[in-house]
């Protein structure tokens, strides 16, 4: 059992929870995820690890599905059944003599490209960082990035914060006025990840993905999170969950992802259901 | 008396029944059917039965218990060997093992020394396990990676010897591929955390979600004040044939598919939050008994046709002959000599047609079966929305990429026959030594471990500070 100290709504549907896990966050590095089950009966679903100090770890979730909502409904002091980790490659960090790096988080993306950016700036390179959000009631810890980055970007779909637009016309825009990228790391919708890839393509930037697969153990054990990254199979839980952007097949990728809509869809059923089960005390 | 020519009938659930739920097939030995198994016995002088056995289980004299229905005796003979007696009882080969020794098999069947062994563990369980009392206790740390056969007997053998023992296991409930792989029909999850329990009652402590290679490297546990290391993690990594389509929606790997139902109980879905996908058609690849759990899980989740893909015949087939016959008497069709080429997706990017080759058999290969040789244009498609990859399973690297350990072919870790590894003070047993093998093997590697490490530890630890009192 691993016990919530903190909790706090980011912005709606997007929530921050800082958990009691030692074993994760004294290995915990730049880039890893953790795998929970809610409660017993719950599902195993894989989270990146926005945060650590030597005892907690934080995770910033969105509510997508059943899991996410029942996450969501439970309060400091409340318990985690299962937390596993850290799990996946660390992201390769080190020194870039020839230029800087550019970290774009995208919705709740932003949040794992935090430890990322700590990271790339604790070995001293320059950090431009890009977030972007749908509209300006969904972009969080603009402060935190603002703290270690040499210059943030903000960009909102609906142009109600930052700049209107893409995270991708912020990147076009850096490339344009001629800041030699050594190196970009997107985090966000598949749909981003792509977007950002195919933008830098051309530049030959490097570019490094994060991807969200769908898993069960996460340990290289199912096999269901395999993804074509050059033509050969990987898993994004041992061999990733970074990869180079150039490189995964993103439309095997969203595939991949709707595998288990309808089951999904049908789980949301009884999402009433099992908040009375699992917090009818409280209610 | 006449000797019984036949094996005492265990009876089963009707298989027309039994496809429609995941209780337990076989029911088991009422006390008089055991016994009258247990009279069959020869009580050979040489018992032949015991050389068959990897962890040289005393057979004839727990039957002879059995047979004087002193069953107290029975359990006590066989758990001083045998931790695990429910599962093995369950899901060894018994046939390619003791009982293919069996003297009588040789002109009649053999005695049915696995149906003994489970009747006399749950016998066992049903009054209350007795915990045999550990007259010794050493305070030197030991730990074990993975709660599946091998670590469970290292660790129950360690513990047993006077060691202060904690297993780590990865998943969030101890047992490895009895509790995920082996579906319920065939060994009730009840069981395998009744065995768990009877570990920890030892004093075996047991670690759940802890990652070894992530959460900790072996360095970790040894810096931690671990004095010896057993990984006994198993090969858990499942193969794909690298085909094209292989990664089209509805082709998954016999691990994922298990794992979901017997891990995360996904048969019953939605009480239990993780799905998993119901096909109506469904191949499963492979015939060994990893795929025909999948074949008879997928007809019980209501598959309308399940059939087993397998490119050599029933003969080279390494499933165990009782699995297969289960399968038959529920349905399971098999198409033999017959290999997947590539799989055809729908717009969704879901599996709806596979093309297979034909195959004839060549001359006897490395395994010494006869070598499947493609059928030039034989190649046609069959219709399917599912297919299960269940063609075996390669030690996971993580380990061994995280803490230098040498390895070979297909990442084996490599160890000698008593399990020692190329890094000091660690040993390795079971599936991550040998390949994919089977669960009474791995026991016999944990076994073997435990008593090379109390060994090593007695060597370096014990009598060491004998000594230094000695020359005091």
């Amino acid at each position: 059992m691993f016990e919530i100290t903190h909790k706090e709504e980011l912005c709606p549907t997007i929530f921050l929870m800082k958990v009691k896990a030692p074993y994760v966050a004294r290995s915990a590095k730049p880039g890893q995820f953790f795998i929970l089950r809610v409660y017993e009966k719950g599902e195993r679903i894989p989270l990146t690890i926005a945060d650590y100090d030597d005892e907690e770890i934080t995770m910033v979730f969105q509510t997508v599905g059943l899991t996410t909502y029942l996450l969501s409904y439970k309060e400091p002091h409340d318990t985690i059944y299962d937390i596993v980790g850290p799990l996946g490659t660390p992201s390769e960090i080190h020194k870039y003599e020839s230029g800087s790096v550019v970290l774009v988080g995208g919705g709740v993306g932003i949040a794992p490209i935090y430890p990322i950016l700590r990271g790339f700036k604790e070995a001293k390179n320059k950090v431009i960082t890009i977030l972007g959000a749908r509209n300006k009631n969904l972009l969080f810890w603009e402060d935190r990035f603002s703290k270690i980055s040499d210059e943030v970007l903000i960009t909102t779909d609906d142009g109600s914060y930052g700049k209107k637009g893409f995270v991708t016309d912020a990147l076009k825009e850096l490339i344009d006025r001629g800041e030699k990228i050594a190196q970009v790391t997107a985090i966000g919708p598949p749909i981003m990840m792509k977007n950002v890839a195919e933008l830098t393509r051309p530049y030959r930037i490097k570019t490094i993905v994060s991807l969200n697969s769908i898993m069960v153990d996460g340990t290289g054990m199912c096999g269901v999170c395999r993804v074509e990254v050059g033509n050969e199979t990987k898993l994004t839980c041992q061999d990733g969950p970074e990869f180079d952007g150039h490189l995964v097949n993103f439309d095997l990728l969203f595939e991949r992802l709707r595998m288990y809509k309808s089951e999904e869809q049908l789980a949301m059923n009884f999402l009433e259901e099992k908040r009375r089960l699992l917090y009818g005390h409280k209610s | 008396m006449a000797i019984n020519p036949k094996k005492t009938p265990m009876r089963e659930q009707d298989p027309k029944e039994r496809i429609k739920n995941f209780d337990e097939v076989p029911f088991g030995y009422t006390e008089e059917e055991a016994i009258l198994e247990a009279e069959r016995c020869l009580q050979c002088k040489i018992p032949k039965c015991i050389e068959g056995c990897p962890v040289n289980v005393d057979i004839p004299g727990f039957i002879k218990a059995i047979k004087e229905r002193d069953f107290d005796r029975a359990i006590k003979i066989m758990k001083s060997t045998n931790s695990l007696p429910a599962i093995t009882g369950r899901v060894c080969p018994q046939e390619t093992q003791c009982e293919e020794k069996c003297v009588l098999g040789k002109k009649y069947e053999p005695v049915a020394i696995g149906r003994l062994e489970r009747f006399i563990a749950d016998w066992d369980a049903k009054r209350g396990m007795v915990i045999p009392e550990i007259k010794e206790k050493y305070d030197i740390k030991v730990a074990v990676v993975g709660a599946g056969p091998a670590g469970l007997t290292c660790a129950a053998d360690l513990a047993k010897f006077g060691y202060d023992v904690t297993i780590f296991e990865s998943l969030h409930a101890p047992g490895g591929v009895l509790i995920y792989g082996i579906p319920e029909f065939r060994l009730p999850k009840s069981i395998v955390h009744r065995e768990v329990e009877y570990v920890k009652k030892l004093g075996v402590k047991i670690v759940t979600n802890v990652v070894v290679g992530r959460t900790f490297t072996l360095k970790d546990l040894f810096n931690e004040g671990y004095k010896a290391i057993f990984l006994g993690t198993g090969a858990g990594a499942p193969q794909f044939m690298n085909i094209p389509g292989e990664n089209l929606l509805g082709i998954l790997s016999a691990n994922e598919y298990l794992t979901r139902i017997n891990l995360m109980k996904a048969y019953k879905f939605p009480e239990y939050d993780t799905p998993v996908k119901k096909g109506k058609i469904v191949a499963v690849i492979g015939a060994g008994n990893v795929a025909m759990d999948a074949a008879r899980s997928a007809l019980r989740m209501g598959a309308e046709r399940v059939i087993v893909v397998y490119r050599r015949t029933e003969k080279e087939m390494p499933a165990r002959v009782e699995e297969y016959h289960h399968a038959i008497e529920e349905g399971v069709e098999f198409l033999w000599l017959t290999c997947p080429t590539r799989y055809f997706g729908d717009e969704n990017g879901w599996v709806k047609e596979m093309e297979v080759i034909k195959n004839e058999l060549g001359e006897p290969d490395e395994s010494g079966r006869r070598r499947p040789v493609p059928i030039k244009g034989s190649e046609y498609r069959i219709k399917v929305d599912t297919v299960i990859v269940a063609i075996g399973t390669v030690p996971n690297p993580l380990v061994a990429r995280t803490s230098g350990l040498k390895t070979g072919k297909h990442g084996v870790v490599l160890a000698d026959e008593n399990g020692r590894t190329s890094l000091e003070g660690v040993w390795a047993g079971g599936d991550i030594v040998t390949g994919a093998a089977t669960v009474i093997l791995a026991m016999g590697a944990g076994k073997k471990a435990a008593q090379d490490m109390d060994r090593y530890l007695k060597e370096k630890y014990i009598y060491k500070k004998e000594f230094a009192w000695a020359s005091i």
